[in-house]
């Protein structure tokens, strides 16, 4: 499944593609944005279907309830910003409106954690996926790679439902085989195999943590490596048989830990497979302004960090 | 019609009587405005499920969604399902929730409603929906004038401006006040018609209790090829003495005694 070339590639240019692609077949999908359609990548459906595209300017509050709306017509509704704004500042149109009528509105937030970089705090989202996960009927996906992100939001737009979709700012080393890549909505997936600790988690950490898995083979840890694009519903499965084996668990992940992918593995485990878990992840902190490297590295979300910190975990236990 | 707006006013203060609980002035304050536009103005079938899949349909949505019991009571009295399930309101199990809710796919709700000042964005997103299938439809939106009060109302209003959508028709019910008190004192709307005005809107602006003027306003509405809203000036409790223009039966219910004296005055006229 995994990739043996090293491609780079922007997945919001991949969303943006996929939408254009999407919306030759089928004249049902629509999209709206909130002024960032150049940031998002919308623009390039904005350019293709100007009549099924709809800015909705600087009010994120309108733009989630005149989704709904759109949805409940009938359209498939792809809606778009930084997930900064497509989250807080429209947390009520998202719960009250989207979520509790069970629309078909697709989320798909850019600009997600601390790789915002250099804007600071203000815009790093490193609270959203806490805020979707705990809404009723919100699915919430983060793929790790641009093959993973065409394929996401292809599912998106088959799949009836709310659904929160998230991908970073920053470019992405390509993960997996587009040969062989299928996206499984139901199950965490196992990239790489060992019996010392199991690491979980998605996104841009994704890469980061493979690396870091390599570099523990060097010194004779063997990990487990767990990827959960789909952050809820959280299919316990693959964690609880790996957890089992391993006793030990690592989540990385460019949010928050509270609330994450890391609560998600927590809440899991806590029922199915009681086990240490240590979660790498921003610590009830706001950002700041850096470069997109310098922020991953400062908080130790960089391949050779994430190596360290389990080195060190391991010695604790 | 008199006849129909009495019954439902009565259902409305024996429902929250009865589930204890509920917002009887801003009920009361629209119940006119529904009953004129289920009765005369709204293309809906009254088999919802032939309903929903009839794409022709009007739309209607309650913004205001604290006025769920006017709501309910008129669907139930026009016939889209049984007046016996208005006992329900609010109790366990009830498809008659606190305010509407789609998922009990209650006969007659479109979308649910409740968190003020979103029903406009999301009326707009429906007008947008039938005017990419080429439907004539139109969208009715039922606000409360203190839930425009929310900044998100605005943000609906400018894009329903921008969008330039002709199929959208916006219902005021202007009763002036709000829970903590009159409108004005709190966050005045003052000048409505003029904001309205500005944003784009051909504005009527008439007595929301009176059936000839609702109807004809409302009609002219449907067959307008332009934005509308219609500030309907209305009372809040209206048809219930003590509870007129008396901001504190926003959301109490009448015990015994008012209750026997409520409908008494209803039933007198």
């Amino acid at each position: 499944m995994l990739s043996k070339t090293q491609v780079v590639a922007s997945p919001r240019n991949c969303y943006g593609e996929t939408l254009v692609e999407l919306g030759a077949k089928n004249p049902d999908i629509v999209v709206l944005d909130a002024d960032l359609s150049c940031s998002t990548q919308t623009c390039k459906f904005a350019k293709a279907y100007p009549e099924r595209f709809f800015n909705c300017g600087i009010a994120e509050q309108d733009m989630m309830a005149t989704a709904a709306g759109l949805a409940y017509g009938g359209k498939i509704v792809f809606a778009s910003t930084f997930a900064m704004f497509a989250t807080a500042r429209c947390l009520d149109q998202i719960r009250n409106t989207i979520c509790y009528s069970k629309l078909n509105v697709k989320i798909v937030a850019t600009h997600g954690g601390i790789t915002v970089g250099e804007d600071g705090a203000s815009h790093q989202a490193l609270e959203d996926i806490s805020y979707m996960r705990s809404i009723p009927d919100m699915k919430v996906i983060i793929p790790a790679d641009c093959i993973e992100v065409c394929e996401v939001i292809k599912y998106a737009a088959n799949t009836s439902g709310p659904m929160y979709i998230r991908i970073p700012r920053t470019n992405l080393k390509q993960i997996f085989d587009p040969e062989k890549y299928k996206f499984n909505p139901s199950a965490g997936v196992k990239l790489r195999d060992g019996k010392d600790i199991t690491i979980v988690s998605n996104g841009e950490t994704l890469y980061e943590v493979l690396e870091a898995a390599k570099m523990l083979h060097e010194v004779g840890i063997e990990a487990d490596v767990l990827h959960y694009p789909v952050v809820k519903p959280f299919h316990h499965i693959a964690l609880k048989e790996s957890a089992m084996k391993t006793k030990k668990v690592v989540v990385v992940e460019n949010h928050s830990i509270i609330g994450g992918l890391g609560s998600a593995v927590c809440e899991s485990l806590s029922q199915y497979a009681p086990s240490k878990v240590y979660r790498i992840g921003t610590k009830d902190t706001f950002g700041q302004s850096g470069e997109q490297r310098q922020l991953m590295e400062f908080y130790g979300l960089t391949d050779k960090k994430i190596y360290e910190k389990i080195i060190k975990f391991m010695d604790v236990r | 019609m008199e006849t129909f707006t009495r019954a439902v006013r009565s259902d409305c203060l024996k429902m929250i009587h009865s589930a204890k609980s509920g917002h009887p002035g801003g009920a009361c304050s629209c119940v006119d405005i529904l009953a004129v536009l289920y009765k005369k103005v709204l293309n809906v079938p009254l088999e919802w499920d032939k309903a929903v899949n009839f794409k022709e349909r009007d739309r209607f949505i309650l913004s205001k969604g604290h006025a769920s019991t006017a709501l309910y009571a008129t669907l139930a009295h026009c016939g889209y399902f049984s007046t016996e399930l208005l006992s329900g309101f609010r109790k366990l199990g009830s498809k008659l929730q606190g305010h509407p809710s789609s998922r009990t796919k209650l006969p007659g709700i479109e979308v649910s409603t409740g968190s003020l000042g979103q029903g406009l964005s999301i009326g707009v997103g429906i007008a947008l929906a039938l005017r990419l299938d080429n439907i004539k439809s139109k969208v009715f939106v039922l606000m409360g004038d203190g839930e425009m009060q929310e900044g998100s109302v605005w943000e609906g209003l400018m894009n329903a401006n921008s969008k330039k959508l002709d199929n959208l028709v916006v219902i005021i019910d202007k009763n002036n006040l709000q829970i903590d008190g009159s409108i004005d004192d709190v966050k005045t709307l003052e000048p409505l018609d003029e904001k309205l005005k500005a944003f784009g809107f051909d504005v009527y602006e008439i007595d929301g209790h009176n059936y000839e003027q609702i109807e004809t306003t409302l009609l002219e509405a449907k067959k307008s090829n332009k934005l509308t809203a219609i500030i309907a000036n209305t009372v809040k409790g209206k048809g219930v003495s003590f509870m007129e223009n008396n901001a504190s039966w926003h959301g109490k219910a009448p015990n015994d005694d008012e209750l026997k004296k409520a409908l008494e005055e209803l039933n007198a006229k």
